[in-house]
């Protein structure tokens, strides 16, 4: 907002269980430590046909943290090629589902739809902002990559990392407080 | 008549993809320290610092700047006096891209076919758009296009009677829409004229003039001015989180059109605007 200052970003932990969402606020910097999982369009699409089969899912959603992203190939010695963030707007359909399974953070970039947030307000959830297009500094902070399912999905397979003050922004709070919408308006030239 | 071979223009968009893909123009870079220290927000400063930061590690550890490498959208000027020795230059560029994906560990795309959407493992195919010039040279300029700009593009069919004003409350009204989507601060290329398809193709080609030139056209430079104050008034700012750092640049650029008609297409690149070129 106008007039704010620099805040030191504060560092969170996953698994992140509902209190600890509550306790973070639109406008947050977090830096993000522990394990996080990968997800994109085609995942989150298999996804939900496994749940309308009555399986489960291949990690456990309960407090987890989910990274919208499709990383590009690791380069020998790397743990991960490029990561960062891609457009969420585009696992609006499938994201209130895993919401109500008992998922707390989704990370990416973008607006989402009132269905996602109105699911996030019920439930306790967060959604954090990465960088669009910094996908070469994001990769410095993830130490441990795994593919644990679809890997014939090869880039949008998900995976289970382990990252090290991986930098985000809280956007949308569990209360529903949109930083996006916020931010806009504060800067507007009416 | 000077002969060009298959391999040399496989070689050459096979560098040309890495090097789009790893190093931002100094036009960008500039464009974004400007914007670093006009920036109202501390966040937006915060984020425009780690983008430039981002850009740093990308061109020094040469891996992508970011992880969508795009569709590779390459323009040919292929000089008339120039003879191609092989069967198929489009293979050519095809197999350029091919080996530029794979050993510049840059993300594949690109899927056959866009209703099944089978991913086709190495980035192709390109898009390509040629030109036959005068002369004996080859110009070759390759511009990986992310999507989650790509998406927010558009492309309207005006009036002639709706002028001036409707092309710019386009622009605006793309831009506003398209809030965080693209990974502002954004690069907007408008192209206005022509027949539908040629005004989307001067709308992709504007995204590639060096940011920091205007138009030489004095009304067009004037409109361009004009849309990115407006577009900065948006309040959109860095990543879409409040700011008065919209956009880096808009570029206008204009064909003959028909007496019926007024086609406007409106392209929007991320930061990462990228391209590089080399002439054979």
């Amino acid at each position: 907002m106008k007039g704010e200052r620099i805040v030191e970003a504060k560092k969170i932990k996953t698994p992140l269980t509902r209190e600890q969402a509550k306790e973070l606020r639109a406008g947050d910097q977090v830096l993000i430590n522990g394990v996080i999982y990968t997800g994109r369009d085609a995942a989150h699409k298999r996804m939900i046909e496994t749940l309308d089969r009555g399986e489960d899912l291949p990690f456990d959603v309960q407090d987890a943290v989910i990274y919208y992203v499709g990383p590009c190939p690791a380069k020998p010695g790397q743990v991960i090629g490029s990561a960062g963030p891609t457009t969420s707007g585009r696992m609006d359909a499938y994201a209130p589902t895993l919401i109500v399974k008992g998922l707390t953070g989704m990370i990416g970039k973008g607006l989402r739809t009132s269905a996602v947030i109105e699911a996030m307000k019920e439930h306790g959830s967060v959604y954090f902002a990465a960088i669009g297009g910094a996908g070469a500094l994001m990769a410095r902070t993830i130490k441990e990559s795994e593919v644990i399912a679809y890997d014939d999905l090869g880039t949008e397979a998900i995976r289970r990392l382990i990252v090290e003050d991986f930098p985000a922004i809280v956007v949308i709070d569990s209360q529903g407080n949109n930083l996006y919408e916020q931010g806009k308006e504060a800067y507007r030239k009416k | 008549m000077r002969r060009i071979t298959f391999e040399q223009i496989a070689c050459a968009v096979e560098k040309l993809c890495i090097e789009a893909n790893t190093i931002i123009g100094d036009d960008v870079n500039n464009a974004l320290k400007r914007a670093c220290n006009q920036e109202a927000s501390s966040l937006g400063q915060s984020i425009i610092q780690k983008i430039l930061e981002n850009n740093d590690i990308a061109a020094r550890e040469s891996v992508p700047i970011c992880q969508d490498t795009g569709m590779a959208v390459i323009f040919v000027d292929w000089g008339q006096d120039v003879r191609f020795e092989g069967s198929d230059i489009k293979e050519a560029i095809h197999e350029g891209v091919r080996r530029g994906y794979d050993k510049g560990y840059l993300r594949k795309s690109v899927v056959q076919d866009p209703l099944e959407r089978i991913n086709t493992g190495d980035n192709t195919p390109a898009v390509i758009h040629f030109d036959l010039v005068p002369g004996d040279k080859v110009h070759i300029l390759v511009a990986p296009k992310g999507f989650g700009s790509e998406n927010m593009s558009a492309l309207k069919m005006f009036k002639p009677s709706e002028g001036i004003e409707a092309v710019k409350k386009l622009v605006i009204d793309t831009v506003d829409n398209a809030g965080s989507n693209p990974c502002p601060p954004i690069v907007i290329g408008v192209g206005i004229g022509g027949t539908m398809e040629k005004s989307a193709i001067l709308a992709k080609k504007a995204l590639m003039r060096t940011i920091g030139t205007s138009n030489p056209k004095p009304h067009l430079a004037a409109l361009e001015k004009e849309l990115l104050e407006k577009i900065n008034g948006l309040g959109i700012g860095p990543q879409g989180l409040g700011g008065t750092t919209t956009a880096l640049a808009v570029h206008v650029e204009t064909y003959p059109t028909h007496i019926a008609g007024l086609p406007v297409a409106v392209n929007i690149n991320c930061h990462v605007t990228r391209h590089a070129e080399v002439e054979l």
